[in-house]
């Protein structure tokens, strides 16, 4: 190589190795700041409660089974929780508002021990109509759920129209309450 | 009052999720193997190759999270009922997603992945073929 080749464009190859910092910084910025969602929907909204007949959590109330939902009734809120669950409770006066204004609530009890149950149903109170007893997180695998809390609306027909992952907060309760009139206005 | 214990339990339940553990014993085949040793290695190999949806980097093989142990169950008992490796898979995926294999599926929208080592020879053999040709003029 000759050295008049060299000296032809130095400043442009000098500047590479800054412009690669540079370029790995602003990911790794991008990456702090705007982490990707690490949230995993469900797959299965759309599709039919898969056939699942649970035995009760607790005393108070029954069972759990998927003919329940195909009744052609109204939609319906299915809680998948646990009293092991710390955001379960932060979302129990949520569930509890959308109970009084109506909405019928079903639960999933995963993992969980019948006087755990009760005493969270004690401390936090009872919006279910009904609780399933999941000890090997069979419907909550099921149905696509990847953690506790989430609840699903379920229509008239007993198909899974949305899903809400995480504590339901105080201002997702219209979100809620909109996706259930959405699935009542579908199931007609 | 109550909104600030609200609050407050809200941060711990962002700051330490993986605190909240339940008090029921592991599932049946969540640690203990299948008797039949060709059905284990199935069902090993598969564990191996599905996502923990709890500790996302783990798979359900690698996981001690309660949840990783009940999706051992589950493909333990169905390779003992005899269902295919894949059948699980695909039972899985049309309810997570892709996300739930490390196994990379050859579908429209991840044809790119498996093409562009092909794309990649092929111009790398266009390039050198020039390069070979210079010198053999040399």
């Amino acid at each position: 190589m000759s050295t008049a080749e060299q000296s032809k464009r130095p400043g442009l190859a000098v500047w590479l190795p800054l412009g690669l910092f540079a370029g790995f910084l602003a990911l790794v910025i991008v990456g702090l700041y705007w982490p990707a969602d690490r949230e995993v929907s469900s797959a299965f909204i759309g599709k039919p409660l898969p056939a699942f007949d649970l035995p009760p959590a607790t005393d108070e109330r029954p069972g759990l089974a998927t003919a329940q939902f195909q009744q052609g009734g109204k939609p319906r809120l299915l809680n998948v929780f646990a009293s092991w669950c710390v955001p379960c409770a932060v979302e129990a006066p949520q569930l509890a508002a959308l109970a009084k204004q109506g909405v019928e609530i079903d639960g999933v009890a995963i993992r969980d021990r019948k006087e755990d149950v009760a005493r969270f149903l004690g401390q936090y109170g009872n919006p279910f109509a009904r609780i399933g007893k999941d000890d090997l997180s069979q419907v909550q695998l099921a149905i696509g759920s990847s953690g506790v809390p989430e609840t699903f609306v379920v229509d008239g027909k007993g198909i899974i129209r949305y899903q809400h992952i995480g504590d339901i907060r105080q201002e997702d309760i219209p979100l809620i309450l909109r996706k259930l009139a959405e699935a009542e206005g579908g199931a007609q | 009052m109550r909104g600030l214990l609200l609050a407050l339990l809200a941060l711990i339940a962002l700051s330490a999720p993986l605190a909240a553990q339940d008090m029921l014993p592991p599932a049946p085949y969540a640690y203990k193997q299948l008797a039949d040793p060709a059905q284990e290695r199935k069902a090993q190999a598969l564990m191996e190759t599905l996502r923990c949806l709890k500790c996302q980097s783990q798979s359900i093989a690698d996981s001690d999270a309660p949840m990783a142990g009940d999706m051992r169950h589950q493909v333990r008992t169905r390779i003992a009922a005899g269902e295919e490796p894949e059948a699980i898979r695909q039972w899985l995926i049309e309810r997570y997603g892709d996300y739930v294999s490390y196994t990379p599926q050859v579908k429209p929208l991840t044809w790119p992945l498996f093409a562009a080592p092909l794309l990649f020879l092929a111009l790398a053999a266009f390039l050198l073929r020039g390069r070979f040709r210079r010198s053999k003029g040399a």
